[in-house]
């Protein structure tokens, strides 16, 4: 009776990490043309969001209603590299001050501040769009956690924090552009972003990411450390009292859901080619939760396959419908938590999977010639 | 009342107070170490608190608690936990997503840092330790099953086991036996008598018969202080003991 040894990836696991990058890197890309595989693309950088939050809320059980602030955090760093490279004085020389981001100019703002400097440099910009939120979300996190403030009062505090956020971009407008955003943004070191070519290689960079944080999500979570969130989520007190300080374990989760985000924010300004408060606010912030709820809130691939479908579902019916939209998504949430908690993976785990596994069986059986019968039922 | 520095834990004066109320009024005592002191009393006497207080989960107003020189009224939980007091709480508190096995992992003491817990890997020492504590609480069969489909009972030993696997210089028990049948009862009170041993414990309880087994000293808590204190004869044959708990 020896536990298995706690391997990084369950075959389970194995043949979902292919089959999504299967569909990733191959089907979409060969079956889309460039304008809808921009789309895909743009769908996919709310998956680095809904991943964040599987550890945070669906392993943590921290309820963030803000991941917008650090997803608009990542897009506005890079959105602000951008700007500052497209707003050279020749491409801006009918302002009256050359060499300012237009939303500058007609602010009247006659100088670059001192805190957009820095972003003349890709170097520090990359670093700002990870570490900015990532610094945001601790400061948060420290504040919250280490007086114990959790549940419910920790995702109105969050939702808060998202308002205040939007409240604060659109108040500067001479320094963030204002209501909106940071646009027209066209090249990354001389490369246009905004060419046919250029948007398939960002898709590809967009989900080259997006597997890197699968991975490191997969590890944080097939890690100790993921077995104390889920301990933390279900019996804080007994946590603390086997020895350990609960809210370090929080804040680093929180940390890492915002990084997902803010990695997710960067490759949205990239492919979609602007940054605005429209993405930081409360609604984009639950939308987001309601993303990973749809997929599954216990499983990261189930979060990117939910931030896929919800987004196409949005796309399509958001044109046919337009007011009924809003009231449709909301339907489909209250649906969900209701109807299956652990949302589509959820269903794919009770139904999908042992069917599956059953046929496997039956093949291996009948055809002798390979064995599946290695194949387990996944631990997630 | 001066402190001796051979006791273990000395608790004095303390006192803690909820909105007026006060749960435990100036309650002083002292545990040498190996010893096995049960704390009896009538319900909402304190007892319950006076733990709560001792492990830091309840903040004092007022009094002193020393373990082995150290404030614990000025440590966290963990900190407190990593000094040396182990906790096992009134109703079994156990990771029930967590399988046995993983249970008694987290409460292994090795990787308690965020980083620490990241890297923590799965050696053998850590995987014999398990074993050798799943058997002592009879869980060794058990290893791989979630912890929400263990019976009332084994829910009390994992609890118990992740305890154990700390290895506290002082183990603090709340009513270790409450609700097992009697065979699983009879089966808790011989782990139990070989784990009291090479440490401390201080146990709540009210089964007397199981009392009068394991105490070397009982303290009887009467609305938040001391009502009698001594071994189990003395505290039997105590009139005021008689009247407000045992009489009944």
């Amino acid at each position: 009776m020896f536990a298995k040894d706690n391997k990084l990836f369950s075959t389970g696991d194995i043949v979902g990490f292919v089959v999504l990058a299967v569909l990733i890197f191959i089907v979409l890309p060969a079956g889309l043309d460039t304008f809808r595989l921009n789309l895909f693309g743009k769908y996919l950088t709310y998956a680095f969001v809904a991943i964040g939050l599987v550890l945070c809320w669906g392993a943590g059980g921290i309820l963030s209603l803000g991941q917008g602030v650090f997803f608009g955090l990542g897009g506005y760093c890079m959105a602000m590299f951008l700007k500052l490279e497209a707003s050279t004085p020749e491409a801006t020389k009918i302002q009256s001050t050359p060499g300012i981001p237009d939303f500058m100019d007609w602010n009247q703002i006659t100088a670059l501040p001192m805190w957009w400097e820095p972003f003349n440099s890709l170097t520090f910009s990359l670093i700002a769009v990870v570490l900015v939120p990532v610094i945001f979300a601790f400061i948060i996190g420290v504040a919250m956690f280490r007086r114990r403030v959790g549940g419910v009062y920790f995702a109105i505090i969050t939702q808060a924090i998202a308002a205040i956020m939007t409240i604060l971009i659109i108040g500067q407008q001479g320094y963030t552009g204002g209501v909106n955003g940071i646009t027209d943004l066209r090249t990354l070191l001389g490369w246009d972003i905004r060419t046919d070519e250029a948007k398939v290689i960002l898709y590809f960079v967009n989900a080259v990411l997006l597997f890197v944080c699968l991975f490191v999500a997969q590890f944080i979570r097939k890690s100790k450390l993921g077995r104390i969130l889920i301990a933390m989520r279900d019996q804080e007190d007994r946590v603390r009292f086997s020895g350990y300080d609960v809210a370090n374990f929080k804040i680093f989760v929180f940390c890492a859901g915002a990084a997902f985000a803010a990695i997710g924010g960067a490759m949205f300004t990239l492919q979609v080619g602007f940054m605005s408060p429209s993405f930081v606010g409360i609604v984009p912030s639950i939308e987001m939760v309601i993303f990973c709820a749809v997929g599954g809130r216990l499983s990261i691939l189930g979060a990117v396959y939910g931030a896929l479908l919800v987004n196409l579902a949005k796309t399509t019916f958001s044109e046919m419908f337009p007011e009924l939209w809003l009231l449709g998504l909301g339907a489909l949430f209250i649906a969900v938590v209701l109807a299956f908690p652990n949302g589509l993976a959820g269903l794919y785990k009770d139904y999908v999977e042992p069917r599956l596994m059953a046929l496997f069986k039956k093949k291996a059986d009948d055809g002798g010639g390979r064995n599946f019968d290695s194949i387990k039922a996944p631990a997630e | 009342m001066n402190a001796r520095p051979d006791f273990l834990l000395t608790v004095e004066n303390l006192t803690v107070s909820f909105d007026g109320f006060k749960a435990v009024n100036g309650l002083s005592f002292y545990v040498e170490p190996n010893e096995c002191r049960v704390i009896i009393g009538p319900n909402g006497a304190g007892k319950t608190t006076v733990l709560d207080l001792i492990c830091g989960r309840t903040r004092a107003t007022d009094g002193k608690v020393e373990f082995k020189g150290q404030d614990l009224l000025k440590m966290r939980e963990d900190q407190i936990v990593h000094a040396g007091v182990g906790r096992k709480f009134q109703t079994p508190t156990v990771y029930e997503d967590l399988t046995v096995f993983e249970n008694l992992e987290i409460s292994y003491p090795k990787g308690h840092g965020v980083f620490g817990a990241l890297m923590f890997r799965r050696d053998d020492p850590v995987k014999e330790r398990i074993h050798e504590i799943a058997s002592v609480v009879f869980l060794d069969d058990l290893l791989d099953m979630k912890a929400a489909f263990l019976s009332h009972g084994q829910k009390q030993w994992l609890e118990i086991g992740m305890l154990l696997i700390q290895d506290p210089e002082l183990l603090m028990l709340d009513e270790p036996v409450a609700g097992m049948s009697v065979a699983e009862r009879k089966q808790t009170a011989e782990l139990l008598n070989r784990i009291i041993q090479d440490r401390s414990v201080i146990v709540i309880e009210h089964d007397m018969k199981f009392v009068e087994d394991i105490a070397t000293r009982v303290t009887v808590l009467h609305q938040g202080k001391v009502l009698s204190e001594g071994s189990m004869a003395h505290v039997q044959a105590d009139p005021k003991v008689i009247e407000v708990y045992l009489g009944h």
